[in-house]
């Protein structure tokens, strides 16, 4: 986001944030995109880091192991019940980050827009992602901007970077989940996918479904003060419950089993499921982690989840044993037991 | 959840689970056909087999419109959005079904071609309003069920001028089916004691086109829903009949189906479309009066006469044995392909693809089970 307040340019008027929109102009490196930076992206993201207007930020690493974690946004549409592109781009990464138990510091942030994204939209979008920051105390401190042409992108893409630190003494990794070991999942599943799909599909639910999209970090410092030895923390993003608890399966090389009734779901979330078609286990969460720790600290790690804003409807639902097919499998409410499977494909909805 | 959670409740399937177990002879087999896939996805996904006594069996049947329909009429719908350039439309569980050549709805798209996943027929109706300059062609398959809403998008279509609009007719009937199946079982074929009865089907057709099961072949058909408790209470109802002796259409489901069904929607069917001479089925060869195409009063919008596609010659992938799955004479393990190169990911037979196919199903939910030939599951079934 360069230029520094020495070397700012003047412009001759200022960008019309109500009327204007993205054109090529904006990307190709030359006073149109300074001021978009500065007028736009500055405005909404300053801080101490981004002000240096170098290419890059610099800082001295504190004691501990670093983590960085990226992820590419792509959300359609891009303001949504519960939130948009850009909180979400500041959440998903940080809580990346916040998995293996990292105190998550910085962020930087790519956008790839689209010619003909309405400038009133990009602030909207920038906005939403400061206040994301702000709330989570983690700052966006060096960026890239790209206009395509139209046609070629979706609106407005974020890809977010996130740089943090573990400290010493913390080990949780997706490898490590353990025969007898407890697993727990932060809340409600299933709110973010089904939000999403109500406005895309134009479903007209009658009650709103709103996004869970939340930074999870302070839960993960929450947790990890109350259980040190945690083994094993994840996001159930895309795929859902079901394909993140196979893919710890598979790393862990342990099988699971989970209890249906256990696992909280919200009653319009379900019957939304339900008319689609879907399976909640295998709806996108943006604000929701699973946890897998010794039996013997479950109930004082749920208690401390509990405790927590993010953590209310935490939930212990099932526990790790030992199967050498590492197959996740979930006795139903009906009694019976069946296998909770990777999602194969998108999740369609049926027709008969 | 309200009148969901009433038909998956634990207390009451323990509760039906005894009674089943009290009443079924444990000298005698009671191997039932669920009719569709309905059935099947609520069997693999509750564990219903789980709480059967080890003599009561469920054989998989054909009601899978997905599974059933031949690969010549994909390769014929990605012939009409590739050659002739039309937007297709399409529920989204034809999008992966195999065609010919390993293509797919799927693959045509990325390659380019103008396929978009629908909800419902209406959807269709409304990018053809939205674009008068784009012809879109309505890939309709399905049983009963699905047919009804496909005649309201068509008299819609004519009343209001929709020249852009046609649809992909592939609409297939119940009863035919159900009549080969029968005609075929035996020791040579699958072997069966009673059939759970179609149930979304049965709203529109009712259960009186059923009445020629007990009567030609002798067989207790109990209409069932689709809710695990569904499934279970038709399947005492079966165990019932058999061991009374008694043979006869029964109908669990009745808070949806009544033995005439829904008149005026037949009455829409019949207005709309005309029965074809015969029609191909996946599984079970040609089938005569066992589809129906649409009425020449509403020719104008047949998309088979609209954009007439030459007759390929669809390519099965050798192994599959999706034929005898959708007959019940295999099981999916039954299958060299199950669980080794056929999976939901890389889908060889259209049985892996839908959510209502058994192979999708049992792999989905039920391959941690050993098999009948008791070889251990993994063989068959680990990533």
């Amino acid at each position: 986001m360069g230029a520094s307040d020495a070397s700012r340019p003047r412009y001759a008027g200022r960008l019309d944030l109500q009327h204007g929109a993205v054109d090529m102009s904006h990307g190709s490196g030359g006073r149109a995109m300074a001021q978009l930076i500065d007028e736009l992206f500055r405005r909404h993201l300053d801080n101490d880091l981004l002000a240096q207007g170098n290419d890059q930020a610099l800082f001295r690493p504190p004691a501990g192991r670093i983590a960085v974690s990226t992820d590419g946004h792509v959300i359609s549409p891009l303001f949504f019940p519960g939130g948009d592109i850009g909180c979400l781009a500041v959440h998903g990464t940080i809580n990346d980050v916040a998995m293996c138990g990292a105190r998550p510091l910085y962020l930087t942030a790519g956008f790839i827009l689209e010619e003909g994204l309405p400038l009133a939209d990009l602030a909207r979008i920038v906005a939403s992602m400061a206040r994301a920051c702000n709330e989570c105390g983690v700052p966006v401190v060096t960026g890239d901007t790209k206009v395509v042409e139209r046609g070629k992108g979706d609106g407005c893409f974020i890809t977010t970077t996130g740089v943090g630190v573990v400290a010493d003494g913390i080990d949780i990794s997706g490898d490590r989940a353990r025969p007898g070991d407890a697993i727990l999942v932060s809340g409600t599943i299933g709110d973010h996918g089904v939000a999403i799909m109500s406005k895309r599909e134009n479903l007209g639910f009658e009650t709103e479904i709103r996004s869970d999209t939340a930074a999870l970090h302070d839960l993960v410092a929450a947790m990890i003060a109350a259980v040190p030895d945690i083994h094993c923390l994840r996001d159930p993003t895309r795929g859902g419950l079901a394909s993140t608890l196979n893919e710890l399966a598979q790393q862990s090389g342990v099988g699971m089993q989970i209890t249906e009734p256990a696992i909280p779901v919200r009653a319009e979330v379900a019957a939304a499921c339900e008319l689609l078609g879907l399976d909640p286990l295998n709806v996108a969460n943006e604000g929701k982690l699973i946890a897998i720790c010794p039996a013997a600290h479950a109930e004082r790690l749920l208690a401390a989840m509990r405790a927590h804003p993010k953590g209310q409807n935490a939930a212990v639902i099932g526990e790790v044993f030992e199967d050498p097919h590492h197959f996740v499998q979930m006795e139903t409410a009906f009694g019976g037991n069946r296998i909770v499977d990777w999602l194969a494909g998108e999740q369609l909805p049926r027709i008969c | 959840m309200k009148y969901i959670d009433e038909f998956r409740d634990g207390a009451l399937a323990r509760g039906l689970a005894g009674a089943i177990a009290a009443e079924a002879d444990p000298a005698r087999e009671y191997r039932l056909m669920e009719f569709c896939g309905g059935h099947t996805h609520a069997i693999y996904r509750y564990g219903v087999q789980d709480l059967m006594p080890a003599n009561l069996r469920f054989v998989h049947g054909p009601g899978c419109p997905v599974c059933v329909l031949p690969m010549a009429r994909i390769d014929q719908a990605i012939a009409m959005a590739v050659e002739h350039g039309v937007t297709l439309c399409t529920y989204g569980d034809l999008m992966r079904v195999p065609a010919s050549e390993r293509r797919s709805l799927l693959k045509a798209k990325a390659g380019g071609a103008d396929i978009r996943m629908i909800y419902s027929t209406q959807d269709a109706l409304a990018i053809a309003r939205a674009d008068a300059d784009r012809q879109v062609v309505l890939f309709a398959i399905g049983f009963e069920t699905t047919t009804p809403p496909t005649a309201v998008v068509l008299k819609v279509a004519r009343a209001e001028g929709l020249g852009n609009f046609s649809v992909f007719c592939n609409h297939v009937l119940t009863p035919p089916a159900l009549k080969t199946i029968l005609a075929t079982a035996g020791p040579d074929g699958v072997q069966l004691d009673g059939i759970l009865g179609p149930s979304h089907v049965s709203t529109i057709i009712g259960s009186r086109p059923y009445e020629f099961v007990p009567a030609q072949f002798g067989k207790p058909v109990v209409i069932a829903g689709f809710e695990p408790l569904d499934v279970m209470q038709s399947a005492l109802m079966l165990v019932r009949q058999i061991n009374q002796g008694r043979c006869t259409v029964e109908n669990q489901y009745t808070r949806a189906v009544t033995r005439d069904g829904n008149v005026k929607a037949q009455g829409l069917m019949a207005e709309v479309f005309a029965p074809r001479d015969s029609f191909e089925w996946r599984g079970l060869g040609r089938l005569p009066h066992s589809a129906l195409r649409i009425a020449d009063a509403y020719a104008d919008f047949d998309a088979e006469r609209r954009f007439p596609v030459a007759p390929g010659q669809a390519k099965e992938i050798r192994g599959c044995e999706c034929p005898s799955v959708l007959r019940g004479v295999m099981e999916p393990t039954d299958c060299k392909l199950f669980g080794t190169v056929c999976t939901p990911e890389n889908p060889m037979g259209a049985c892996m693809v839908s959510s209502e196919g058994a192979c999708a199903a049992y792999w989905s939910y039920g391959r941690f089970r050993p098999t009948k030939q008791g070889a251990d599951p993994v063989l068959r079934g680990a990533a």
